[in-house]
């Protein structure tokens, strides 16, 4: 048992996580077992909306519909495959101990757990390490094309913040190939009739019905229609909020609107300052710049990582002799070198850019260099392995990382705050459950690489279909409609809000509203947080979303296809999120994983935690006002991990 | 750089459309092409004029969404890559971009340069999966798949369903993104339960669906953004050919919408 204990007040709101005790390896055996069921012939009585069509989104609808629930499956995009996990390039983490290296399933668990600097729940961990053998299974029989070795077994690679090669990768698009997968089972539920697809539909808002949630409002976003749907559960699996931050990784549909309005209707929100940071992205090139691009951390396993040792060294990398070179991860890191968690490799990489040794126009990159590599194992191996990425950084940048070393910097990359969810990932709206980037779960303060993937179909085909199967089971389908009052508050509601933006016709884009509060929160509330620079931010975004509800200028008309609106409405909510994650920031006076406050850190420049006052889950509610959300805390006890000082020497 | 742009403007699938003029006067070379567009969309908004509607979503050439025929080609001049990776560097001050939809009967005209690729799920839908349900697989290792079959299975599994070989083909044929399916799954043991049925559920959708013929003229590889091979439509020829022989006949077809 821990010493350490969270400082709980009396008047905090105690949460529940619903995890079984006993030891934790037969907690989800236990539970499924005592989780109660619905019959096969009764599933058809239930209907369950899934909001997103990604892993965890995609899988759940596949699998509810393979069960015989009826199914109503929800997308922005054109079509269920363009769900954002797709973009995913470097592997899938499974405790299969193919290697014979020493994994196992309590290793697995074991360094998520550290991964996440000890912010995470057991219970919930163990469980994701101990599907994760069953997610390859599934995804192998669908026809993933993984990498294998000669012998016709599947190949393996290493990846950040694991000593052992556990990742599984289908060259450098395993989220493609994964999605796929997921994708072509949904296919085959939609051609069966148990799944309705809904593609270029957008949810606006939830609706809950005597504290359930009973449905969402959608959005046609070809023909403007609003529309009511009503069901028994509702799933959301609509991704991260790291667009909040405007640059970042993720597709430029992404957006928090799902999880936010469920915010606003009851759901709390747990430890939105907890954003990750992935320490290897091309770099920004102009103001004109939409997204960053991700090159996949699994690039680190054969990239050396180097600065110049010089400040403000402008020589051209082949210049550069080797004594000049300081390769710092693997200088300050001898054990883990190059292969650190995102958030040690991005900090530093922040720290030789601020101290005037960054690369590149703009002095903000480090060199990822594959030289040593290619001289190794040959280009032809190289290329196997990175053939894709590599051709895609070359189109990006115009140069070619066989000849000369890649430049990289840290960008905003996921979230692992989102709505809070208990064991059965449920929120706290009974009925409406969350799953993958959407809900906080899993991976606490930092995500390990190859894991969001692992989660997302962890959630969709091995958690939700048991949890939703258990809630269903205790409630009665009741064929409920959709003209009742609540369905009407909420439509209206909506249409007020379209309508709203449509009116304004000020002087600003919706594009630059969005940009002004994503270099705020970059500089703010991004790598480094102070108190002071997270008062400034507090300061600042609620005079910027009035100034955005006075001033935006949204051409044209709700029935029609209207991309500004869209991205009016999304942005909207990430005012609101942006001012709850500075909160969250300023509260917690720690550092843990990807929250690091300069206030608290080690001699040596690591996150320092504090246990003592800050072991909780910080699940914030709405309370009507944007600046005093309510705080709930969710105290974390270490049973099995126990917390120290990340060490990756 | 300064370039023109006659870009496509239609206000919805009803309405007729037709080509307007823009100036792009600040292109940088480092710019994707769709932030170009941005920057111009950015202008037309200031000025009051409705916005160039476009798809896209992940601008990194994995998504599938992003559709322009540049000049005349598929995702435009250069090869392997989709529009949203395009890179203004491609181009030379003074150039002039015509910038239009994939053009094919399946799949209408939204609005302005967004089209409605449905056709392609419903493809898939008739039969590009593997029915394994959530829970009966197999140990991952307990199928050997050999390398050279793994890497053919991956070569063809790339395909984004981005629709640019149909917008490229003179006969707006679907064959290459309905053989990459079909050979994605059939080069693998985990595939050979339904191969053959696969196959000529998939044709027969895509006939449905009102796509052309294949008289290999080959202009599908030639654009496509993974550059998936010819091979594929071989394969799934053969394959039809099989499902002929073992007198199968197309299962599970999906309904096709009335636009």
């Amino acid at each position: 048992m821990s010493e350490t204990k969270s400082k709980v007040t009396a008047t905090t709101p105690i949460l529940g996580s619903q995890a079984p005790t006993g030891p934790i390896e037969n907690r989800w055996d236990t539970h499924r077992f005592e989780m109660k069921l619905v019959n096969p012939a009764n599933r058809r009585r239930y209907k369950v909306i899934v909001v997103g069509s990604g892993l965890a989104g995609g899988a759940a609808a596949a699998t509810l519909g393979e069960m015989g629930y009826n199914v109503e499956c929800y997308c922005y995009q054109d079509s269920p495959r363009r769900a954002h996990s797709i973009a995913a390039q470097g592997g899938i983490n499974a405790a299969k101990n193919y290697r014979n290296d020493g994994d196992s399933v309590f290793r697995l668990f074991y360094d998520t757990v550290k991964g996440g600097d000890f912010r995470a729940r057991e219970s919930n961990v163990y469980r994701l390490s101990q599907v994760s053998v069953n997610i390859i299974d599934q995804c192998v029989a669908q026809g993933v094309p993984f990498a294998r070795e000669y012998g016709g077994y599947l190949d393996n690679r290493s990846f950040g913040g694991a000593q052992v090669s556990r990742t599984f990768y289908a060259r450098g698009q395993t989220g493609q190939q994964l999605l796929l997968g997921a994708y072509s089972s949904l296919a085959r539920q939609i051609a069966a009739g148990t799944v309705k697809m809904f593609s270029r539909t957008e949810m606006l808002d939830l609706v809950v019905v005597d504290g359930r949630a009973r449905g969402i409002i959608t959005r046609d976003m070809v023909t403007g229609k609003i529309e009511r749907h009503v069901a028994d559960a509702v799933v959301l699996a609509t991704g991260g909020y790291g667009n909040v931050f405007y640059l970042s990784t993720n597709a430029k549909g992404c957006n928090n609107t799902a999880i936010w309005r469920a915010h606003r209707k009851g759901a709390f929100l747990a430890n939105p300052c907890y954003t990750q940071i992935h320490p290897t992205c091309i770099p920004v090139t102009g103001d004109h710049q939409s997204k960053l691009t991700l090159m996949s951390e699994s690039l680190r396993n054969d990239g050396r990582i180097w600065v110049p040792r010089r400040k403000g060294d402008r020589r051209t990398p082949k210049d550069i002799p080797e004594k000049e070179r300081e390769y710092y991860l693997e200088d300050r890191y001898p054990s883990f070198g190059n292969l650190v968690p995102r958030d040690v490799a991005s900090r530093n990489a922040k720290q030789v850019c601020d101290a005037g040794r960054g690369v590149g126009p703009g002095g903000l990159g480090v060199y990822l260099d594959f030289a040593d590599a290619i001289k190794r194992l040959g280009k032809k191996v190289i290329a196997e392995r990175y053939g894709n990425l590599f051709d895609m950084y070359k189109q990006i940048t115009g140069d070619d990382p066989y000849e000369m070393p890649m430049r990289i910097y840290p960008a905003i990359h996921y979230t692992m705050g989102g709505l809070w969810v208990d064991y059965n990932l449920q929120s706290s709206i009974p009925g409406l459950f969350v799953g993958g980037e959407a809900n906080f779960s899993d991976h606490g303060a930092n995500r390990l690489g190859a894991s969001a993937l692992m989660q997302g179909l962890a959630d969709g085909y091995f958690v939700l279909p048991y949890t939703l199967s258990n809630y269903l089971a205790q409630v009665k389908a009741d064929n409920m409609g959709t003209d009742r009052a609540e369905f009407a508050q909420a439509e209206a509601e909506v249409t007020g809000r379209t309508k709203k933006l449509l009116g304004i016709n000020g002087t600003r884009t919706v594009d630059s509203f969005h940009r002004e509060l994503g270099k705020l929160l970059w500089d703010k509330c991004g790598m480094g947080r102070t108190d002071a620079g997270l008062r400034q931010a507090l300061a600042r975004i609620p005079v910027l979303r009035e100034e955005f509800w006075m001033n935006v200028k949204v051409l044209g008309s709700n029935e029609e296809m209207n991309q500004s609106l869209e991205k009016a409405g999304r942005v909207a909510d990430f005012f609101e999120l942006a001012e709850l994650m500075c909160i969250d920031a300023l509260h917690r006076t720690e550092s843990c994983g990807g929250h690091f406050r300069e206030e608290s850190q080690t001699e040596e420049g690591e996150a320092k935690r504090d246990d003592v006052n800050f072991s909780y889950v910080a699940a914030w509610a709405y309370s009507g006002d944007l600046a005093k959300p309510q705080l709930n805390k969710e105290p974390l006890e270490f049973e099995y991990v126990h917390p120290s000082q990340r060490s990756y020497k | 750089m300064k370039l023109t742009l006659i870009v496509w403007r239609q206000k919805n699938g009803g309405a007729p459309g037709a080509f307007k003029t823009y100036q792009a006067p600040h292109v940088s070379p480092d710019m994707s092409f769709l932030e170009m567009l941005d920057v111009v969309n950015e202008d037309l908004i200031l000025r009051d004029e409705d916005p160039i509607a476009f798809d896209h979503d992940c601008r990194e050439g994995i998504c599938g969404m992003c559709s322009l025929m540049i000049n005349g080609v598929s995702h435009g001049p250069v090869r392997g890559v989709t529009a949203c990776q395009l890179h203004m560097r491609s181009f030379k001050d003074g150039d002039t971009v015509t910038i239009e939809p994939w053009r094919a009967k399946s799949f209408p005209i939204i609005k302005d340069l967004a089209t409605d690729r449905s056709a392609f799920d419903r493809i898939i839908q008739s039969g590009g999966f593997i029915s394994a349900s959530t829970g009966s697989a197999p140990d991952a290792n307990a199928v050997q798949v050999p390398k050279d079959m793994a890497e053919l299975s991956m070569d063809a599994a790339a395909c984004i369903g981005c629709g640019a070989c149909v917008a490229a083909c003179p006969n707006a044929s679907a064959m290459l993104f309905a053989g990459a399916k079909i050979a994605h799954l059939g080069y693998l043991p985990q595939g050979q339960a339904e191969r053959t049925q696969r196959a000529i559920n998939m044709v027969s959708q895509m006939d449905a669906e009102g796509f052309g013929s294949c008289t290999n003229i080959g202009e599908c590889s030639a654009v496509c953004p993974k550059q998936i091979s010819l091979d594929v439509i071989a394969r799934m020829n053969r394959d039809l050919i099989m499902a002929s022989l073992k007198g199968q006949e197309p299962t599970g077809m999906v309904p096709v919408p009335i636009t």
